[in-house]
C-alpha cells in the first residue's frame, strides 16, 4: 500500500489539535532549558522538531512524554489540560516515544516486544495470550509492511533497520494521539533509512499526530508537513515544509535568522 | 508478503543446538556412568533414586536462582540462608508445634531474601556485593545461633513431609522437587511477572519505560531466592533429621553450576527452570558417580571443577551472528 510521497499539510482549521503546547517553560535550577513553547500538532500531521545540539529537543520530548513536568505553561490533550505524573500516565493517555536506544529487549521474541510492559492474559489464571500476541503483532507488521523474518524472530538476529521498524510498529500499536520519534534513522544505512521513512510517512493515515526530531534536514524536508526550529531553549519558528527551504531553516537553526515576533 | 522461512529456519536450528547442550551433556555422562560404573551399582534404581532425592534441596535453590539470574541479578547468600532457615525451623520446633517450626524455617528463608532484594531494588546497590556480604553475615548468624550445635530434629510428621516420607508412594522429596519445578516453570514461562523478570534483566531501560516496575521486580525475585533457600533448608533438615550449620555450605557452586549449564544466562535476560532441574540432576550424578569410582574427595573436586568449567564454557558460548 503505497502512500502518496508528501500529502500537503492539513491546514490547522479543518480539526482542533491532538495535542496542544501553551507557554511551555522549563527550568532546570536557574537554568532555563526551554523558554515560552508553543505547538500545536494536529491528527495525520508529521511535524519535524529541529535544531542544534543542546537546543532543547530532547527536554521537549521529555515534557511531552511525560518523563519530567513543565516547569511552567500548558499541555492540552484533545481539548482537555493534562499533567501527566510519569511517562506511564502519558503512555496510558496515547502518548508513545521511540526512543533513539528503541528500547527493545534484545533476547526476546519481536512479538513479546510489541507488548512489553502490557502483555495480555487469558483465563482466570491470568496465563500469558502468547496466541494473541503473535497474531496482532503479525497482522501489524503485515499492515505497516516491516520486514522481518518472523514475529518470533529475536530482535538482536533483527538489522538496524528492521529493529527501528519494529520500535516503531510497537508505538504504532499503542499510541492513540501521538509518536514521538527521536532520531529514528540516526544509525541505519541509506536503504534502511528510506525504509523507515517509508514507514514513518505511513502513520499519516492512521489518524496520529507525530513529532520527530532529526538532524538530516534532507529527512526532514522530505517526511514533515510542518518544522519547528529551536535554539538554546527558545523556539524560533515553525514554518510550513512547503513554503520553506533548507537555507531558511538553516539560517533559523544557526542564528543567522533571528526569531520574529510571533 | 514478509516471511523469509529458510532464515527463520537456520536461527532456530542453531539456537537449539545451544538449549540442547545440558540435555546432551547429561546424556552423555550418564551413559559414560552406565558403562563403567554398570557393576558398580550405578544403574540401580536405588542408586538412581538416591541421585535425586539428593538433589532436591539444590533443585530447589536452583529454580529461585533461574529467577534470580534472569532478572539480572545474582544471588550468592543461599546457601548461608539454607542453614538459618533449618535451624530456625529446628530451634523452634523443640518448643512449639511443627507448623511454627516450617513457618520459621520458610519465613527467616524469606526475610533473608527480603533484605537483600530491599537492598538491590531500593538503595540500588549491587546484587553480587550485597549477596557476598549477606553470604558471610547469615553464614555467621548461623554459627552463632545454637554455638556451632547440630540440632536434632524428631518430629515424624516434619521429616515425613521435608524428608523420607512419601505419599502414594512417591517420595516426598520427589513430590517437592516435581511442584517446585512445575510452579516455577508455569511462572517463569506462562505469567507476565515471569516476562517482566526476563524482560527486567533483558534491558533494564526498556523494561522501565515500558511502565515494568523494574525495582519491584528485582525485590521480588530476590525474595523468591530467599523463599526457596528456606524451603531447601526444611528439606535438608528433614532427610538428615537435623539442622546444623554446614547445611547448605558447599551448595553455592553446585546450584550456579546446575543453572548455568542449563541454559540461564549469567546476564540475564534469558533462562529455563527445566534446564535447571537437568542441570542440576547432572551435577548431582557427577558427584555419585565420581565417589562410585572411588575417588577421593580432593580428586572429586578437582575433577568436579574442571568438567563443570567445561560444560559452562559450552553453554555459554554465543552463537555466531
Amino acid at each position: 500500500m503505497a502512500e502518496p510521497a508528501l500529502k500537503p499539510a492539513n491546514t490547522q482549521a479543518d480539526s482542533s489539535p491532538v495535542l496542544s503546547l501553551r507557554g511551555i517553560q522549563k527550568n532546570f535550577g536557574g537554568v532555563t532549558a526551554i523558554e515560552n513553547f508553543s505547538l500545536d500538532l494536529h491528527a495525520g500531521e508529521i511535524v519535524a522538531l529541529v535544531g542544534d545540539n543542546g537546543a532543547g529537543k530532547s527536554t521537549l520530548v521529555k515534557i511531552i512524554s511525560g518523563v519530567h513536568p513543565p516547569s511552567e505553561g500548558v499541555m492540552e490533550l484533545s481539548g482537555e489540560a493534562v499533567r501527566f505524573a510519569d511517562a506511564s500516565v502519558a503512555r496510558e493517555r496515547g502518548i508513545e516515544v521511540v526512543y533513539q536506544d528503541l528500547a527493545l529487549a534484545d533476547q526476546q521474541p519481536v512479538y513479546m516486544n510489541m507488548f512489553l510492559g502490557r502483555e495480555p492474559v487469558r483465563g482466570p489464571l491470568r496465563v500469558l495470550d502468547r496466541r494473541g500476541m503473535i497474531e496482532a503483532t503479525e497482522k501489524l507488521v503485515r499492515e505497516l509492511d516491516v520486514r522481518i523474518p518472523s514475529v518470533r524472530a529475536t530482535i538482536r538476529n533483527l538489522s538496524g533497520g528492521q529493529r527501528q521498524g519494529v520500535a516503531i510498529a510497537r508505538a504504532t500499536h499503542w499510541a492513540t494521539k501521538l509518536i514521538l520519534l527521536d532520531e529514528p534513522t540516526a544509525a541505519l544505512g541509506v536503504a534502511e533509512t528510506a525504509k523507515v521513512e517509508e514507514l514513518v510517512a505511513s502513520l499519516r493515515a492512521r489518524n496520529i499526530a507525530v513529532l520527530i526530531i532529526s538532524h538530516s534536514l534532507d529527512q526532514v524536508f522530505r517526511l514533515s508537513d510542518r518544522i519547528c526550529v529551536l535554539r538554546r531553549g527558545r523556539q524560533i519558528g515553525v514554518r510550513r515544509t512547503n513554503d520553506t527551504d533548507k537555507n531558511e531553516i538553516i539560517g533559523m537553526i544557526t542564528g543567522l535568522i533571528e526569531s520574529e515576533p510571533a | 508478503m514478509a516471511m523469509n522461512t529458510s532464515t527463520m529456519g537456520n536461527l532456530t536450528r542453531r539456537f537449539d543446538l545451544q538449549q540442547w547442550v545440558v540435555y546432551l551433556g547429561f546424556l552423555a555422562i550418564f551413559l559414560f556412568f552406565a558403562i563403567t560404573l554398570g557393576d558398580s551399582g550405578f544403574l540401580t534404581v536405588r542408586n538412581l533414586s538416591n541421585i535425586v532425592l539428593q538433589t532436591a534441596p539444590a533443585t530447589v535453590m536452583a529454580v529461585g536462582l533461574v529467577f534470580v539470574l534472569s532478572a539480572g541479578e545474582i544471588d550468592l547468600s543461599f546457601g548461608s540462608t539454607v542453614a538459618v532457615a533449618a535451624l530456625a525451623a529446628a530451634v523452634v520446633m523443640q518448643s512449639w508445634p511443627m507448623p511454627l517450626g516450617i513457618l520459621a524455617g520458610l519465613g527467616a528463608g524469606l526475610l533473608i531474601g527480603l533484605i537483600n532484594g530491599a537492598l538491590v531494588a531500593y538503595l540500588r546497590l549491587p546484587s553480587f556485593l550485597v549477596t557476598l556480604a549477606t553470604m558471610g553475615l547469615f553464614a555467621g548468624i548461623a554459627r552463632s545461633m545454637t554455638n556451632l550445635r547440630s540440632v536434632p530434629v524428631q518430629n515424624d510428621l516434619f521429616t515425613g513431609i521435608f524428608g523420607s516420607g512419601a505419599l502414594l508412594s512417591i517420595p516426598s522429596l520427589v513430590l517437592w522437587t516435581a511442584g517446585v519445578i512445575l510452579i516455577g516453570h508455569l511462572v517463569y514461562r506462562q505469567t507476565r511477572f515471569g516476562a517482566h523478570v526476563i524482560a527486567t534483566g533483558d534491558n533494564p531501560r526498556a523494561a522501565l519505560v515500558s511502565g515494568i516496575k523494574v525495582a519491584r521486580i528485582r525485590l521480588t525475585v530476590l525474595a523468591i531466592s530467599g523463599l526457596m533457600a528456606g524451603l531447601a533448608g526444611l528439606l535438608y533438615a528433614g532427610r538428615l533429621q537435623a539442622a546444623r550449620y554446614t547445611l547448605g555450605e558447599t551448595d553455592l557452586m553446585t546450584v550456579i553450576a546446575a543453572v548455568i549449564v542449563g541454559g540461564t544466562a549469567l546476564n540475564g535476560g534469558k533462562g529455563s527452570i527445566i534446564g535447571a532441574l537437568v542441570g542440576s540432576l547432572l551435577m548431582g550424578m557427577l558427584n555419585n558417580g565420581l565417589i562410585l569410582m572411588g575417588l577421593s574427595v580432593s580428586d572429586q573436586m578437582i575433577v568436579r571443577g574442571l568438567i563443570i568449567l567445561g560444560a559452562v564454557a559450552v553453554s555459554l558460548r554465543e552463537p555466531n551472528r
